[in-house]
């Protein structure tokens, strides 16, 4: 090894020989992280808000005229297989199985549409009783925190499109395995935050 | 061309949105135009476009970042103080039947874009730009954790500025105040485009804020040099950290909270409404809880600075590291405590107000524990009276009053007295000018040769700093009086004579300060034309006792070129006392991201978007989000993001700083 300042015989040493890399993407997991909780602060100003308006019905329809909880429950199950399947496909993708791992993403995707299909249809449902985002405050707050989630796994499923192609170009290499790792903690996040609705918006809005 | 197809491409855009009748407007346009074409001319004639784009506007150097981001705060500061300086002049002038010479209409956008720039656009883009200067140095690390992100997030800020600087020209700005509050500023009270300028203006700057913040903590967590323990690292690194999770914590707060301001404007929700359920409390609420942290966020890296500028000057080991350190933190987690003393007046009772009258005192013992650590540090210190350190030494002085008139605020019945009064103002201003703007002309000038390789020429600088200083005084203890008296903020014309005499007392020291600004222009100019004289080729002009004064002044691209390993506080003081010798062979490739112009692109895309939803242009705002999102993707399909230096280029540069340390002797 070259000779440098460091001498040989047990001096302090000031620097490293050898040039310190820091791994590729060695902070993705932790900045990944740290956005999710921003993510999750703006969840909880949604859900603040609710809780604030939540009650305010301006003499328009409330909870126990709207919900169907039936119809909820079908919903929350499609969102908590397509958490499942995304486990299988982290499961897969440890075992390098390209093929496996597509095909569960694909049926998490389909999950994922089944569920934003029943919360369109839910909402259209909705706003052709007369009981639009404009209707009341607890209106609007309900809108804009189920929206907001909405839009989350709308965003997720276009996410797990650009991934679903880039496995197929480039195979499950390092890049590829970390951009799975973050969509999976997103979309496992987006399941947390769907517990909280169902049970904040439409269980307790039903006992209301 | 038909009425309706005018509509679909223009929106509510139309030739009246110009301002051609406000004849101070189009003054200034034509100054600014002419400016700025100037400056394109040059730019042009001397062929720099293509330097520009590859060495700064695409750079994800962490220290080119930086200096872009301090630029920013410059600029937009000579636009928020030419506000203030107006608002001063208006005030100073209208009494006794005269109306001034703004217009109501205009006097209320003054107000607003001079709070909104000075803390979104001055405050925030120089704070930023130290942390992103100094901490990768100060931590010994190459660059930031997310290179690419860092410059997106700085064009974001600059989207933002763009759209505040836009609504100067095209349409108007809000009329709300800085912080917007509805009903005010609902569709029915405030139908034009002000306030939608305002919205989109933050939430496209606001993007690249709470990006930064994660990008500098992850930074700071995982760059570190071997051997630098969370207690080793240096203060200012402690506050940016801390400041960063305060970032973190609380813009989304704010992306919320405009969010469903916009969808009260856009959609008809009802959030914010007085009918049909909403709540405008909640918005009070809600943009403080994002407010307060934002206070801490700005001045807690200045402390930072205090505290490095303070040892280094004073040749001493900062005086009790470690309560400094837990004195940040506990200000950190204080500040989410104390939001609602800005409107202790809602009626939330005296127990409600009792709680957060005494949160907020509480935070007076970790900020005084500071000041007298500063102090001790001094005490028995080889004090040099260097520019950073009478920066310093203002502070001190400034803030301790700025402080006690906190504490005297957050008494619940004299904030009933004072709230919405002068003496608020005067407060805040004493605390953010005599806090965070000296400390940031203290950084500036400590760090400056650390940058450029050269020092600020002294004497304009202390002309600048007597300006500065004796302007503040002058220009905001009439205000306290004022306040003491009863006079609120905002008004725009006086009924009673007697007060004129203090608003002209104020109105001397804005133009003290105006001296202050153009002696720091004069200073950066004198200091460049000399820089020969001024040269520094040791790195370390000062003395100094952090990581950042180890390498060469500039830092070479990679920073260091052997990773440094730390033994104890104040790493480089260490390594000198103990027979440091700088490295002359060994040395490596190193690996290094690579520019990209992505970040500057999605900014584009970013301010056409809001243009659009300002202007109701849905094609363009449409357009504009489809392309933001393409790109986006887009630039997720470039794998080979970064690239080995050559050890051959590493040992020519490194020689390069040896021959000029040899001929230095």
């Amino acid at each position: 090894m070259a000779s440098t300042a460091t001498t040989a015989d047990a001096g302090p040493v000031f620097h490293l020989e050898e040039e310190h890399a820091h791994a590729e993407g060695s902070s993705t997991m932790l900045g990944f992280w740290l956005y999710l909780m921003s993510d999750c602060l703006i969840f909880a100003m949604l859900f603040a808000a609710f809780g604030v308006l939540g009650g305010n019905y301006a003499a328009g329809p409330a909870p126990k005229d709207l919900f169907d909880l039936g119809l909820v429950a079908v919903n929350t199950t499609m969102l908590l297989l397509s958490s499942i399947t995304y486990g299988f496909a982290m499961l897969t993708m440890v075992k390098g199985r390209v093929g496996a791992t597509q095909a569960w993403l694909g049926v998490t995707m389909l999950f994922g549409l089944a569920f934003l299909s029943i919360e369109l249809y839910e909402f259209a449902h909705m706003i052709h009783e007369g009981a639009t985002p404009q209707r009341s405050a607890f209106l609007s707050s309900f809108f804009t925190l189920v929206g907001t989630h909405g839009l989350h796994v709308t965003f997720g499923i276009v996410w797990m499109v650009t991934l679903m192609i880039q496995v197929a170009r480039y195979g499950l290499i390092e890049a590829n395995r970390r951009r799975l790792m973050c969509l999976s903690m997103f979309w496992h996040f987006l399941d947390v935050v769907w517990i909280g609705v169902f049970t904040f918006v439409y269980l307790m809005g039903t006992l209301r | 061309m038909s009425e309706t197809l005018t509509k679909f491409i223009f929106g509510r855009l139309t030739l009246d949105s110009l301002p051609l009748h406000e004849p101070i407007v189009v003054g200034t346009f034509i100054v600014v135009a002419l400016g700025g074409l100037a400056l394109l001319g040059a730019i042009t004639y001397f062929k720099l476009w293509g330097y520009l784009w590859r060495e700064w506007f695409t750079s994800v150097d962490h220290k080119k970042i930086g200096i872009m981001y301090m630029v920013l705060g410059l600029v937009m500061l000579l636009r928020g103080f030419s506000d203030a300086i107006m608002m001063r002049l208006q005030q100073a002038i209208a009494f006794n039947g005269s109306e001034g010479y703004l217009n109501a209409h205009h006097y209320d956008q003054i107000f607003t874009a001079h709070g909104v720039i000075m803390i979104f656009f001055v405050a925030m883009p120089f704070v930023t730009g130290l942390m992103n200067f100094v901490v990768p140095l100060q931590i010994g690390a190459r660059d930031v954790s997310f290179p690419f992100l860092n410059n997106f997030s700085f064009w974001m800020t600059v989207g933002g500025a763009i759209l505040v600087m836009a609504s100067l020209f095209v349409g108007e700005f809000a009329r709300t105040g800085w912080l917007a509050y509805p009903p005010l500023s609902g569709i029915g009270y405030s139908p034009d485009v002000g306030v939608d300028y305002y919205i989109w203006a933050l939430q496209v700057a606001g993007v690249g804020t709470t990006l930064s913040g994660i990008n500098l903590i992850c930074t700071i967590i995982k760059m570190r040099a071997p051997g630098m323990t969370m207690m080793r690292m240096p203060v200012f690194t402690w506050t940016s950290l801390c400041t960063n999770v305060l970032i973190v914590a609380s813009f989304p707060v704010l992306t919320a909270v405009l969010t469903l301001l916009a969808l009260d404007r856009y959609v008809g929700t009802n959030f914010f409404t007085n009918d049909f359920g909403g709540n405008p409390m909640m918005y009070v609420n809600l943009i403080w809880i994002w407010g307060h942290p934002e206070v801490y966020i700005l001045i807690l890296p200045l402390f930072g600075v205090f505290s490095e500028v303070t040892a280094t000057f004073s040749g001493k080991r900062l005086f009790g590291y470690t309560s400094m350190v837990y004195a940040t933190v506990v200000i950190t987690i204080l500040s989410y405590l104390v939001w609602l003393h800005h409107f202790f007046t809602m009626g939330s009772g005296a127990s409600v107000n009792s709680f957060f009258g005494i949160t907020t005192m509480i935070i007076s013992i970790p900020t005084g524990a500071k000041i007298f650590n500063w102090l001790f540090t001094m005490y028995r210190g080889r004090i040099r009276f260097e520019l950073p350190m009478m920066w310093t030494v203002a502070f001190m002085l400034t803030f301790t009053v700025g402080g006690m008139t906190g504490v005297l605020l957050a008494v619940p019945p004299a904030d009933f007295v004072l709230h919405n009064s002068l003496f608020l103002i005067a407060h805040f201003h004493n605390v953010i000018i005599g806090g965070v703007l000296f400390g940031l002309f203290a950084g500036i000038a400590y760090w400056w040769p650390k940058a450029f390789g050269f020092k600020l020429d002294p004497f304009w600088g202390k002309v600048s700093f007597w300006c500065w200083v004796l302007g503040f005084w002058f220009a905001f203890m009439p205000l306290y009086i004022l306040g003491l008296m009863g006079v609120t903020r905002r008004m725009r014309v006086f009924d009673d004579p007697s007060l004129q005499i203090w608003f002209v007392i104020a109105a001397f020291g804005a133009v003290l300060i105006a001296c202050g600004i153009a002696a720091f222009l004069v200073q950066i100019y004198v200091s460049i034309r000399k820089r020969a004289e001024l040269v520094d080729v040791t790195g370390d002009p000062w003395d100094g006792r952090t990581l950042e004064w180890s390498t060469s002044s500039p830092p070479p691209a990679y920073n260091f070129a052997f990773t440094p390993v730390i033994r104890d506080n104040d790493a480089w003081w260490d390594m000198k006392k103990a027979g440091y010798k700088r490295p002359l062979a060994g040395y490596k490739p190193i690996h290094m991201p690579s520019n990209t112009g992505t970040g500057v692109i999605l900014a584009v895309f970013s301010v056409a978007l809001g243009f659009g939803l300002i202007w109701y242009m849905w094609w363009l705002a449409a357009l504009s989000f489809v392309c933001l999102i393409a790109t986006a993707i887009g630039h997720t399909f470039n794998y080979h993001r970064d690239f080995d230096i050559p050890a051959a280029e590493v040992t020519q540069t490194e020689e390069a700083r040896t021959k000029l340390l040899a001929a230095q002797g």
